[in-house]
């Protein structure tokens, strides 16, 4: 078997045909990631500093919200906001349902939610992580409260988060798939049609884990050049 | 909207199949936890060797099954799962139908994806252990066996229970996905149930506090063992 017949009984095997098929569905995984992501994190920035705060009022919720969503599957959240609140005919009847009856926009909020829960704890410990000195030194330096949170928290806290915020940026990359459940087709969900039409399982599924893995690698890459980028004083210098 | 008549126990509530889909969800947990260190045990010795070819093996299947999402894994093992047995099969001269039980391909599907993590918490846990106390058995006179079992064993536990602590909390949550393959735990049973009874906020949010209840308690329960191995050291920070 010369190269030629190789390549040929390779574009004819059913993981390269499966492939295809499945990077076509890569634009919705992304629109989900793109929807959920930016939102997530402004939203955990504000929810550490919520949670951080001396105001029981506000901690307190804060601190329940995320013991209840990291405590339960994100399964169960993304059936509860697609299946449970549908079956509220109260939710059905406003304005909100334009949005739940997606299953786009449930996944996106279900997402979100559960991003934040687990991204507002990572950003809580880099914040105290600050050390007190620097705030104080700021602080005579006549620094107003945001200036104080803009220039010397958020950067510190930021820079020490990176590796473990990254880690939770690739988790979500995987929860993406169980978006699958709720009938939206992303990858997860046409690797699975393909199954049920071909009844070849590990080639679907193969061709499907190859391009998560892809989108993984992209996403630690581009973690690593965020760890370069606000790390300057850590480069090796020539 | 919330049903609670729909919860009593007894045939006309689902109390009584909640609870047994709970302790469905807990021996699930519980084998693939087991199952999980098994195998990291020996993936991180595989890390750990001098050997180039075993630390290939091993870091490539845990970046390809932390890479890969878990439902992905669950859908090749559950599907894919008995073809590939009775591939192997066949080479042993076996031609006939093997079906694999919904729990097994469960276990094996959590296990092999909590394995992942475990295998990362035991490697960072055999390195805190000072190199001078594996020379010291040694010079003492204990065999290997010994070594592992009397000298490693009881640190490495107590160094990486924290971290196990996390993975069975992941594990548990991770249960919840073997629902696809129709093993009657609680997600599956709380979505039979709001099928029948046409709730489905009554049984997810009740399926959502049984999960509560299990990673709340069993944290409590990795909290106290923890201060009971950490008995006798200093506390530091």
């Amino acid at each position: 078997m010369n190269f030629f017949e190789f390549f040929t009984s390779f574009q004819e095997s059913l993981i390269y045909i499966n492939f295809f098929k499945i990077l076509n569905a890569l634009d919705q995984t992304l629109l989900l990631l793109l929807a959920s992501l930016p939102i997530g994190f402004i939203l955990s920035l504000i929810f550490a500093l919520g949670r951080v705060s001396k105001n029981k009022l506000l901690s307190k919720p804060i601190e329940y919200y995320i013991f209840v969503v990291r405590g339960t599957p994100l399964l169960v959240q993304i059936y509860l906001i697609y299946f449970g609140l549908a079956s509220v005919k109260a939710i059905r009847d406003s304005f909100l349902w334009i949005i739940l009856k997606e299953p786009f926009w449930c996944g996106v909020l279900a997402l979100t939610l559960n991003t934040v829960a687990y991204g507002s704890e990572i950003f809580r410990g880099g914040i105290q992580a600050v050390s007190q000195g620097q705030i104080e030194s700021g602080r005579s330096l006549g620094f107003t409260r945001i200036g104080l949170l803009r220039k010397i928290i958020f950067p510190i806290a930021f820079r020490q988060v990176l590796p473990t915020y990254g880690n939770e940026l690739i988790l979500m990359v995987k929860a993406t798939s169980l978006i699958s459940l709720t009938t939206y087709m992303e990858m997860t969900g046409v690797a699975r049609r393909i199954m049920a039409v071909t009844w070849a399982p590990v080639e679907a599924f193969m061709a499907a884990g190859i391009l998560y893995l892809f989108l993984n690698f992209l996403m630690v890459q581009f973690i690593k050049y965020l760890e370069w980028k606000y790390n300057p004083h850590l480069r090796i210098s020539n | 909207m919330f049903k609670f008549e729909k919860l009593i126990f007894g045939d006309l509530g689902w109390g009584d199949e909640l609870l047994l889909a709970m302790l469905m969800t807990i021996a699930v947990s519980i084998c693939s936890m087991g199952l999980g260190i098994f195998i990291a045990i020996f993936a991180a010795w595989a890390k750990l060797t001098i050997s180039k070819i075993l630390n290939f093996i091993a870091s490539f299947y845990t970046t390809v099954v932390r890479g890969v999402p878990e439902l992905l894994v669950i859908y090749l093992i559950f599907f894919g799962g008995s073809s590939i047995v009775m591939k192997i099969a066949k080479v042993f001269g076996y031609n006939g139908y093997i079906e694999l039980n919904a729990f097994s391909i469960s276990v094996v599907a959590i296990g092999l994806i909590s394995a992942t993590y475990s295998t990362e918490v035991l490697r960072a846990a055999f390195l805190s252990i000072n190199k001078g106390q594996i020379e010291a058995a040694k010079t003492l006179g204990l065999s290997k066996f010994q070594i592992f079992y009397k000298i490693l064993v009881p640190q490495v536990l107590r160094h990486a229970l924290p971290g196990l602590g996390n993975v069975w909390q992941v594990t548990l949550k991770d249960t919840s996905l073997i629902s696809v393959t129709g093993l009657v735990e609680i997600m599956r049973q709380a979505r039979i149930a709001s099928n029948v009874e046409h709730s489905p906020l009554t049984f997810l949010i009740t399926a959502a506090c049984l999960y509560l209840f299990l990673t709340t308690f069993s944290g409590k329960f990795f909290n106290f063992l923890e201060r009971q191995s950490n008995k006798g050291f200093v506390q530091t920070s």
